[in-house]
């Protein structure tokens, strides 16, 4: 039932940027994906720039390239999304050789492509570092130190908390309805995945009552001590 | 389903931003009337139930599938501030340990799914429900309505977002009917699913429904006269 220490996309190790101040590493972020989206399309070199900056910080921090590059897969959505704009955005066409002859795409198309693909990976890339670099209850306090309002931070503390308490109670679940030949995802069970789901609320309701009367019962009165 | 970093440009993504932080920070001081002293505990667990209930993909076709938002059905199931709160912080967490969904995309994913898709979705339950007889049945109903209007929107909101802060020379028109056709039928799945679940807890524990107070209040009122009728009888 315990919820295992870190997370998920959490990468341990001892380096100077897994050491830095939650709050520090939270504003490189936010300062770093503003200038990756701010910047124009076309200044081709400033990304360059930004990629071999972000390599910099993960070759200190030690994470290996592999595990950050598996983790991308987050991103398919949009890839798909920026590969189909070259074909249907207005504006005059350009050809692309191909080996099979001249491919005709907008060339408008072709940049805005180029500028979602770019940034929006910059973006997911710079995330996993924070994420593999910061332990989750460093975040908190970074975030409390950010001046975050305390109702919200103690939501997030309570939300990691019993993550994956409530993640494992709904695999539980789910594997009850497999092993009676239930497959969740077909539309014709989702009466069984509802009732489910149903469940899960009702756990996880009770078990935020429970947790709140065990608080009140060691003086909780609103504010975390600090 | 999230929006990523760059898909908007800066003066746009800072004014969503900017939206947001207004709406959370309403929600903050409104949530207490919902929840009082146990918003914290109570809000965190709903925050990781709507996680855990994201998690769960189903195929849309095409190779692509998505995955329930969970605005509607928090909003009636927790009332609408709380909820708002509950799907911003479940934003950023999933944008701070799990890249999903960029960090200057945030102010977007909140004004699209915890301010537009929770608010559309309640006031769709609450118009819905005042026209309907003030009895548990509809609750499901009702909320299942509200989850179907509020994807397209939610996604109308998005194009608009797009058209002014959006990076490409494309033909709006196109692009949003084709985002309402997709999410129509995402909401379709939304809606169903949505007006199951809540359905579901309608039978075991109506009394954890927010949307569902009303019509158990009414039913309260109903079992007092019952009562008192068949003492005068006996």
């Amino acid at each position: 039932m315990g919820a295992g220490h870190g997370h998920r996309l959490h990468f341990h190790g001892h380096s100077p940027v897994h050491r830095a101040p939650a709050h520090l590493k939270i504003l490189g972020l936010l300062a770093f994906v503003l200038a990756v989206v701010a910047t124009p399309r076309e200044w081709f070199a400033a990304y360059a720039g930004y990629l071999a900056a972000l390599l910099v910080v993960v070759l200190v921090a030690r994470v290996p390239i592999p595990f950050l590059l598996r983790r991308l897969v987050i991103e398919v959505p949009f890839v798909v999304f920026a590969v189909l704009i070259p074909f249907i955005a207005q504006g005059p066409q350009v050809a692309v050789p191909l080996p099979w002859g001249d491919l005709m795409v907008s060339e408008s198309g072709l940049l805005a492509a180029w500028g979602i693909l770019v940034k929006g990976t910059l973006g997911v890339l710079a995330s996993l570092t924070l994420a593999a670099t910061t332990e989750p209850t460093d975040v908190l306090i970074g975030l409390q130190r950010l001046r975050m309002p305390d109702l919200i931070v103690q939501i997030m503390a309570f939300m990691i908390r019993y993550l994956d308490v409530v993640t494992a109670d709904l695999g539980r679940m789910l594997t009850a309805m497999r092993s009676r030949g239930v497959d969740p995802r077909a539309p014709r069970h989702w009466p069984a995945l509802a009732r489910t789901l149903g469940a899960l609320f009702v756990r996880s309701y009770e078990r935020g009552e429970r947790v709140h009367l065990a608080m009140l019962s060691r003086g909780y009165d609103g504010r975390l001590p600090r | 389903m999230h929006v990523p970093d760059g898909f908007l440009d800066a003066p746009t993504s800072i004014a969503t931003g900017v939206v947001a932080a207004a709406g959370v920070a309403v929600a903050l001081r409104k949530s207490r009337d919902e929840l009082d002293d146990r918003t914290a505990p109570l809000a965190g667990l709903v925050a990781a139930f709507v996680f855990a209930g994201q998690m769960i993909n189903f195929p849309v076709g095409a190779g692509t599938s998505g995955h329930l938002l969970g605005g509607a059905l928090a909003a009636v199931l927790v009332g609408p501030w709380t909820a708002t709160l509950c799907i911003s912080v479940v934003l950023l967490v999933q944008a701070l340990f799990f890249a999903d969904g960029g960090l200057t995309a945030l102010g977007t994913n909140i004004t699209l799914m915890g301010l537009v898709g929770v608010f559309v979705g309640y006031a769709v339950f609450l118009a819905v429900r005042a026209v309907l007889p003030r009895r548990l049945g509809v609750v499901p109903a009702a909320a299942a309505m509200g989850a179907l209007v509020s994807v397209p929107v939610a996604a109308a909101t998005f194009t608009g977002l797009f058209a002014v802060g959006g990076n490409a020379d494309l033909d709006m028109g196109e692009v949003l009917t084709a985002m309402l056709g997709w999410h129509t039928v995402i909401g379709i799945g939304e809606a169903v699913i949505t007006g199951l679940v809540v359905s579901a807890i309608c039978t075991s524990r109506p009394d954890l429904v927010h949307g569902a107070r009303r019509a158990l209040a009414a039913r309260a009122a109903d079992e007092r006269t019952d009562v008192t009728t068949s003492e005068v009888v006996a």
